[in-house]
């Protein structure tokens, strides 16, 4: 952002102090993910950075933790790894699903008490995870489902589908209807009109919706703590007992293979957002 | 002339109207049919069980249901001041062995005690004297009860009998706000160093504020720099917003247990520039300090996000306008820009606030004993003492909470502003 020529001196000095201020957040928002990423490379087991790494001696550094972390006797990550995924990938086709239709006909002009129903399927998002926690444990508990996989994958689709309502009704609200019209006028039925045209015009909005929703349950803590047994315990839930009781360089190579997967999903979610705007005719 | 010329007909002779009424009726019921499955969904696995919650947080029939003569008996003692009439004595007696005969006075005993203290030991003796079958009822129960023990001739002791009758209670709630029902039944204050649940009330506001202060101070000028950079460099400095974004809360909660650690990075930094000696090193880490650095760097992209969706539609147009009409330009951003990013500044605080006032994650691990927010309170009932209808009361008085700001901001910005990235 160039100043103009014939800025004045204040402004100039003011405009310096916007840019150093600037500067400063954005170290703030990224560096401290940067700590983790060396740290899981330490060949000791402090979690400082030891002479060594300082002076960047090769011995200083070793991958002992990453084998702790796969190869590890009593490390439950490859379990908690398991888990994780099963039930982040249930969560997201469930919440896919029923966020997808939910939003179909949010779309509609003809839906009756639009507001309150939208205020009803975004409010998982707005309640406080806690109290949502408690509303379904008390629910998983009564119907037999507490301490299972079924029972955190539900949990699991109410916490991701306002997402996916989202998305899929901001991607529709720039859908062009007299496509589906069109179809039908051509003598094709309903569903075949959803999975030909309106499907493929509003999967990157579905994709989005449906990474919020997988990482939502990929990261969740507040209710799987609540519903969880030994038996489900995911990865969220072993960085938090590890982080609680001794933070040990372990938990940072997982961190380290936590930062990748989400660089992966931002590298995606990017990707849709690009070209969901180019198809709905946005150019900026 | 006839009615034909009136209604204007379909070719299968059904007026146009009631024809367009009917298949908007069937539109209608189509879009209704596909919004149906996830809001049955919802309505029976989230918000049911929330009002569950509520009818747990109220709820006092076990002991209604347990000394059901006796509260009839009691509809009837109308002097207060003196001890109940001998029907209720008979009652509460009858009542009793019918609990003890199904093994069940040991509760009654116990939420008796809650009531009033020193009850459990009163009904058990009563326990002994009926298991004993030392109780003649053939003669007056009144006087063998109140020779038993000299807390029986208390009428302080049947009032709180008294007053456990009703089948809902707000004593949950009142526990909440540090009040309880005095023996006289009026509302009482506990005393001040037991207060506990107030400090956390105020922590929780007080932390939730600051860190949205805070958010928004640094979230506004690089939402700003993002919105008004070229495109090339502000994809590029977005991605130091959408990383964290995507990223584990934990991870980041573990980075900044790292960083702020006594021999951490920050403080290395803190002595490489003399700020501090390096014997005393200060601590970061498990107080306040750590709670509001690390919740405000895990909250800020929920400000930055919609600060830049709306900031990217205000046209650079109006400010140089503002500027050629003779404005400065701190006077041309004062007048003509901030308040068009109302919109976008309403919604990140909001965002921010409400996930703040109901996080516990992050306070619980670096925030030390001042970490304990409200939230670690509700699980902590929920998962150690078991209380789960006071959990349930103070879950629910939270919502509250945050409905009401939610309504708040509703009027005054209104929701549809919400956008996610």
């Amino acid at each position: 952002m160039a100043l103009p020529s014939y800025t004045e001196t204040r402004y100039r000095i003011w405009h310096y102090i916007y840019l150093t201020i600037c500067t400063f957040v954005f170290f703030f928002l990224i560096a401290p993910l940067f700590v983790i990423f060396p740290l899981s490379f330490n060949a000791e087991e402090f979690l400082v950075f030891s002479e060594g790494m300082k002076n960047l001696d090769p011995d200083a550094f070793s991958l002992r933790w990453y084998k702790d972390m796969i190869y590890g006797t009593k490390n439950p990550w490859g379990l908690a790894a398991k888990n994780s995924f099963i039930i982040a990938i249930f969560a997201t086709i469930g919440s896919i699903i029923l966020g997808t239709l939910a939003a179909l006909g949010l779309s509609s002009r003809h839906m009756p008490y639009k507001g309150l129903i939208m205020a009803t399927l975004i409010s998982p998002m707005i309640v406080p995870l806690i109290i949502s926690g408690v509303a379904i444990f008390f629910f998983m508990a009564k119907a037999g489902l507490a301490a299972t996989h079924t029972g955190i994958v539900l949990a699991h689709i109410i916490l991701g589908t306002p997402f996916v309502v989202i998305t899929v009704t901001a991607t529709l609200s720039g859908f062009d209807h007299s496509v589906t019209r069109a179809a039908a006028s051509l003598g094709s039925n309903p569903v075949n009109t959803f999975m030909k045209i309106t499907l493929p015009l509003i999967l990157p909005g579905v994709i989005s919706g449906g990474l919020f929703a997988f990482v939502t349950s990929f990261d969740e803590v507040v209710v799987v703590l609540f519903l969880a047994g030994l038996e489900n315990t995911t990865i969220p839930i072993q960085m938090w007992t590890g982080l609680r009781e001794q933070l040990s360089p372990t938990i940072l190579a997982v961190a380290t293979c936590l930062i990748l997967l989400s660089t992966l999903i931002l590298i995606s979610a990017e990707l849709l957002r690009r070209r969901s705007e180019r198809l709905r005719g946005i150019n900026r | 002339m006839s009615s034909e010329t009136k209604q204007i007909l379909t070719t299968d002779g059904i007026p146009l109207e009631v024809s367009l009424k009917k298949a908007e009726k069937k539109n209608k019921i189509k879009a209704f049919l596909l919004v149906a499955p996830l809001l049955l969904f919802l309505v029976i696995t989230y918000i049911f069980p929330i009002g569950d919650m509520f009818m747990r947080s109220v709820d006092d029939k076990m002991i209604t249901n347990m000394l059901p003569k006796t509260f009839k008996a009691m509809e009837k003692w109308e002097n207060l001041e003196e001890l109940p009439p001998e029907e209720v004595y008979r009652s509460f007696y009858e009542d009793y062995k019918l609990l003890a005969e199904n093994q069940q006075h040991g509760k009654l005993g116990q939420r008796l005690n809650k009531e009033k203290n020193g009850f459990n030991t009163i009904t058990k003796k009563l326990f002994r004297q009926i298991k004993r079958k030392k109780i003649d009822e053939s003669i007056s129960i009144k006087e063998q009860i109140n020779k038993l023990h000299k807390r029986w001739r208390n009428v302080e002791y049947w009032l709180a009998i008294k007053r456990t009758a009703p089948p809902y209670t707000v004593a949950k709630y009142l526990k909440g706000m540090d009040m309880y029902f005095d023996s006289d039944g009026s509302i009482t204050q506990v005393e001040e160093d037991r207060r506990i649940h107030r400090i956390l009330w105020l922590r929780t506001l007080e932390i939730a504020f600051f860190v949205t202060l805070f958010s928004f101070f640094m979230g506004y000028p690089i939402a700003h720099l993002l919105a008004t950079l070229p495109m090339k460099y502000s994809n590029l400095l977005m991605i130091c917003v959408l990383l964290p974004f995507w990223t584990s809360l934990l991870v980041r909660t573990a980075s900044w247990m790292i960083l702020l650690q006594q021999q951490g990075l920050v403080n290395d930094f803190f002595v490489m520039i003399g700020l501090v000696g390096d014997e005393n090193r200060p601590e970061m880490m498990y107080n306040k300090v750590g709670t509001y650095v690390a919740m405000t760097q895990i909250l800020l992209p929920f400000m930055v996000l919609p600060l830049y969706s709306v900031m990217k539609t205000i046209s650079p147009s109006l400010m140089r306008a503002g500027k050629s009409l003779g404005g400065t330009p701190f006077v041309a951003f004062w007048k003509v820009y901030f308040p068009l990013t109302i919109p976008g500044i309403g919604a990140g605080c909001l965002l921010v606030f409400i996930l703040a006032i109901g996080y516990y994650i992050t306070p619980a691990l670096v925030g030390g004993a001042s970490g304990t927010l409200i939230s670690n309170q509700i699980a902590f009932h929920m998962k150690t003492t078991l209380d789960w209808s006071f959990a349930s009361a103070m879950g629910l008085m939270l919502l509250t909470g945050v409905l009401v700001i939610y309504w708040i901001y509703n009027k005054l910005v209104g929701v549809d502003n919400i956008k996610l990235g």
